[in-house]
Parts: structure tokens; sequence; C-alpha cells
């Protein structure tokens, strides 16, 4: 591995994948560099939750390679654990642990994979809480939390991890709407301090303010990308405007 | 804002009460009582000359048929914690990536649960040596010792079962979570996916463990000295009176629904507090 920050963080080259007969991926490529906020848009069925789920390889590939700094995602000997820890992810559902606090499901997976200090990764754990803007809630139970308050949790319990890059797949989707707005301010706080991340998202007022690159996937493909200001105004082709014209 | 409604919709989810502990009113005393004394007294009314009441005799007897019984549940306590750590591993088996281990781990489940308990009772008992030899120690086999073997077969079976069940009723986003931070497979068992389920197996594991002890009385047909084989013994010492019969066996009834039926109840309200509410 000879990567340097000077390369993409994260390549995906000729991506290919499918699910038995149906073919979900159809050869896509993208480069995200270091402090790169992307976002990936699309109709719903276009495969976008499948490609960012490739990256962190909880979806294998068929053909095609992905890098994360320069390490090879599509290969049989590949070291799952090194490669998550360096790809956090955020999930639609939040996930959170639900028998263990807020600060326990921060702070476990510093403790448990990366064997950190308790009482170190407990500083940490709540210093993330506060950033999050969640303090006070450290010793609630997630079914205590409103869903908007559960995914700041998890966003939190994967930056613990210290990830270079964070996945965020639909994370504002089963949110109600009021609670969305601070989700969408938390992930802005992390863009600002520089964290790469990669987002699959249905909010285009966000992908607008926030991206630095915007791709546009429908049936497998990545049909269209550009910055964002180019992307939303001067659409090419006909299946972003058509897509765009619905949504905006 | 705060909205003031009484559509049954709009207000907040309430947990239904869970029942107090053993939810025993007064009036079902009344049953059990009924039961207790009918028995005997209407084998008091047909009791013989000799001066010795039927239920005189019984309580002659009962010392050494509560031993008796104290002897089944040694047997169920016995069997189940074998069962239960044999379980706990065929269940994991049975989620496990290597194929091998999954298919040979589901075949066993699946043979074990689906055999009559009487019939595995009698391979236990007729099966195995009396005793073994180990390096010229002769470790003796008595019989209470293989009717625990049986039994304990049919219970890991189902307790794998219970374990399967309840590991894959967790949503996959658990896992999912637990991968993504890099936990490994073995940790995201141990941390995550086994704490949620403890609470999802308890309810089914106890009522296993009632069945179990009410089948522990199989272990009379196979010549263990349990309860139903000290009844019999007893009855047959009194001359075999037809009158003693049905006190002699209600007593045993008894004991077994005055153990078996707080489990149940206590079951039911442990699945009530545990009830998922989505």
């Amino acid at each position: 591995m000879n990567w340097t920050p000077a390369d993409p963080m994260v390549s995906l080259k000729d991506v290919h994948k499918s699910f038995g007969e149906l073919k979900v991926l159809n050869g896509v490529s993208l480069d995200v560099m270091k402090g790169d906020v992307i976002c990936i848009i699309g109709p719903s069925g276009s495969g976008k939750s499948t490609l960012i789920r490739c990256v962190n390889a909880l979806n294998d590939i068929q053909k095609g390679s992905i890098l994360v700094e320069g390490q090879e995602v599509n290969d049989p000997n590949l070291d799952k654990l090194e490669l998550r820890k360096k790809v956090g992810m955020v999930f639609q559902q939040y996930n959170l642990f639900p028998h263990k606090t807020a600060l326990q499901n921060v702070m476990m997976a510093p403790v448990r994979v990366l064997k950190q200090d308790k009482a170190k990764a407990e500083e940490t754990a709540r210093a993330l809480i506060r950033k999050v803007r969640l303090e006070g809630k450290e010793n609630a139970y997630p079914g205590e939390l409103s869903g908007g308050q559960q995914q700041r949790v998890a966003i939190a319990r994967s930056l613990a991890m210290q990830p270079d890059v964070i996945l965020f797949d639909e994370v504002t989707a089963a949110l109600d709407p009021e609670t969305v707005g601070e989700v969408l301010q938390t992930i802005k706080d992390l863009a600002e301090d520089g964290m790469t991340c990669i987002l699959v998202t249905h909010e285009m007022a966000f992908a607008r303010e926030v991206a630095d690159h915007i791709y546009f996937t429908d049936r497998g493909v990545i049909v269209e990308h550009g910055p964002p200001e180019t992307f939303f105004k001067n659409a090419q082709d006909p299946r972003t405007k058509e897509f765009l014209s619905q949504i905006l | 804002m705060t909205y003031r409604t009484d559509l049954p919709v709009m207000l907040p989810v309430k947990r239904p009460e869970a029942e107090p502990f053993l939810g025993l009113k007064l009036w079902h005393m009344l049953p059990i009582a009924l039961i207790a004394i009918i028995g005997p007294s209407l084998a008091f009314a047909q009791s013989s000359a000799d001066g010795q009441t039927p239920f005189g005799i019984l309580l002659n007897w009962a010392p050494l048929l509560l031993k008796g019984f104290i002897f089944n549940l040694v047997i169920s306590v016995s069997a189940m914690a074998l069962g239960t750590v044999g379980g706990a591993i065929l269940g994991l088996g049975q989620i496990s990536l290597f194929a091998p281990t999954r298919h040979g781990s589901w075949f066993v489940t699946q043979f074990f649960r689906n055999a009559p308990w009487l019939v595995l009772l009698f391979f236990a008992m007729f099966l195995l040596p009396f005793e073994i030899n180990v390096f010229g120690l002769k470790i003796p086999f008595p019989d209470w010792f293989k009717a625990i073997l049986g039994l304990s077969l049919p219970v890991m079976a189902n307790v794998s079962e219970i374990v399967r069940g309840a590991v894959r009723s967790l949503p996959s986003g658990q896992w999912e979570a637990a991968e993504s931070l890099a936990y490994t497979r073995l940790q995201t068992l141990w941390l995550i996916i086994l704490p949620q389920c403890v609470k999802r197996m308890l309810p089914p594991w106890m009522n296993l463990y009632s069945i179990l002890t009410m089948a522990t009385v199989l272990a009379s047909i196979v010549g263990v000295n349990e309860v139903m084989t000290l009844t019999g013994q007893a009855l047959a010492s009194e001359g075999g009176r037809p009158d003693l019969l049905a006190p002699f066996y209600g007593f045993v009834l008894l004991l077994f629904f005055v153990y078996c039926y707080p489990i149940a109840k206590f079951t039911v309200w442990l699945e009530k507090k545990y009830a998922v509410i989505t």
C-alpha cells in the first residue's frame, strides 16, 4: 500500500453488483478526496444504498475495484475489521443498541474494538455527545430518545471510532420532519470540521448546501455528476432533468 | 406545543400493566382445596373397618412421597441445566457461518425435537452402560443419572430452537451496526445480540422447564425411584386398596400443581413485562 493523502480516499472503479438475477450496480466509478463531502441522489431502487454499503464491505461486489486509502475491498483476503475501523457508517434506522445507554453506545466500540482505556473512552464519548448537542442525555436509553436524538447518538457512536470517512445511508429518511434539521446540522458541523462524508440523501436543499460534488444514479449507473451549482442549474441528461423536476 | 385530546389513537401508548407475580385470587383456592379435600374424603367415606382412614394412611406415606417428589425436582433441574448448556451451544451452532456446523446442529436439533421423550429415555436407559471404566476407575452410571441424560436430550433440542429463534428475531440492523463498528462476530454475539435475546428467551425457557418437570414422571416407567414409582410401591404395600388410589394420586397431582402453577404464572408475567412494543 503506497497511498498518500493526495490520492482519493475512496475510489470506486467499474463496480458491478447483483443480487441473484437482479443487477443493482452496473459499472459505477467515483473518487472521493480527503475532506470531500459527496452526495449520491437518485430515484429509489437505483442502487444508492447498495453502493455505499459496498464501501465498508457490508455487501460484496462481483466485479470492479473499491479502494479505501489504497486498501482493496474487493479481495477475498480483506481484513474487514481493519477496513471498518477506517470507515464509519450511520443507518436510516439508527440501529442503536437498545440495551445500552447513549453513553455506552458511544464508548463501547472504542473500548472493546480499539482497546482504548475506559476512562479515556468515556471522556471522548461525553465530548462527542456534547458535540452532537445531546448533553444531559448520556444515561438515556435509545427507547427514551426521539428519532433525531437517536440518530445523533448514532453519529457520535460512529465518530467515536475516529474513522477517516463516514457513510450516511439516508439518515433522515425515517425521521419526523421537525427533527430532520437537527441531524442535518450535525452533519454540516462534521463537514465543516473536514470529515470526509459520503451521503445518500433525498434532502436536495441540504445536498446543494454542503456537498462538494453531487452524483446522480439511476438503474445502477452514474448518469451525471458535478458540483452542486452546475448540477442543479445545468443538468444535461434528460433522466436527471426529469428527476429534478419531480423533486424540486 | 401540547394538544389536549380524547382520541385513543392520539394518547401515548401505555404498556399493558403486568399482573402481580402469582395472580392467585382468593377464589382460586376453592378448586385447589376441593381437589385436596374431596379426594381424601371420598375415600374416607369408604374407609375400612381397621380404623385407619385413607387420609391417615396418606399422611403416613406423605414424607416418603415428598422425598420422591424432591427427587423429581432434582432430575428436572439437572436435566434442564444440562439441556440448557447443550442447547445453547447447539443453538449458536445453528447460526454459525461455517456450513457443516450449521447443518449438523440443525440436524441434531430436529432429530431430538421430533422424538418422543419416552423413547429417548428408553434409549438412554438401555444403551448406556451401568458403569464406565476410566483408567481403571469405575464410574457408576446409576438409573437416575441416565434418566437425567435421557430427558436432557429433548430439552437441549428445544433450547437450541429457542436460542436460534431469539437470535433470528432481532432486526438485522443490529448485526450491521455492530459489523460496521468493527466488532468481531463473537463480540457481536456476546455483547450485542445475546444480551438482547435473554429477555426474549426467558419465557419460553421457563415454559419448557415446566413441561420437563411434569415429564419427569416418565422416569417411573424405567424404574427410577421418583414420586410415581414410590406412590405405586406405597399403594402395593397397602394391599392395593382401590379406595387409596384417588387420595394418593390426587396428592401427587397436587404436588405438581403447586410447583408448576406459579412457574406458569410467572412466565405469563414475564411475557407481558418483556412484550415487544414497536
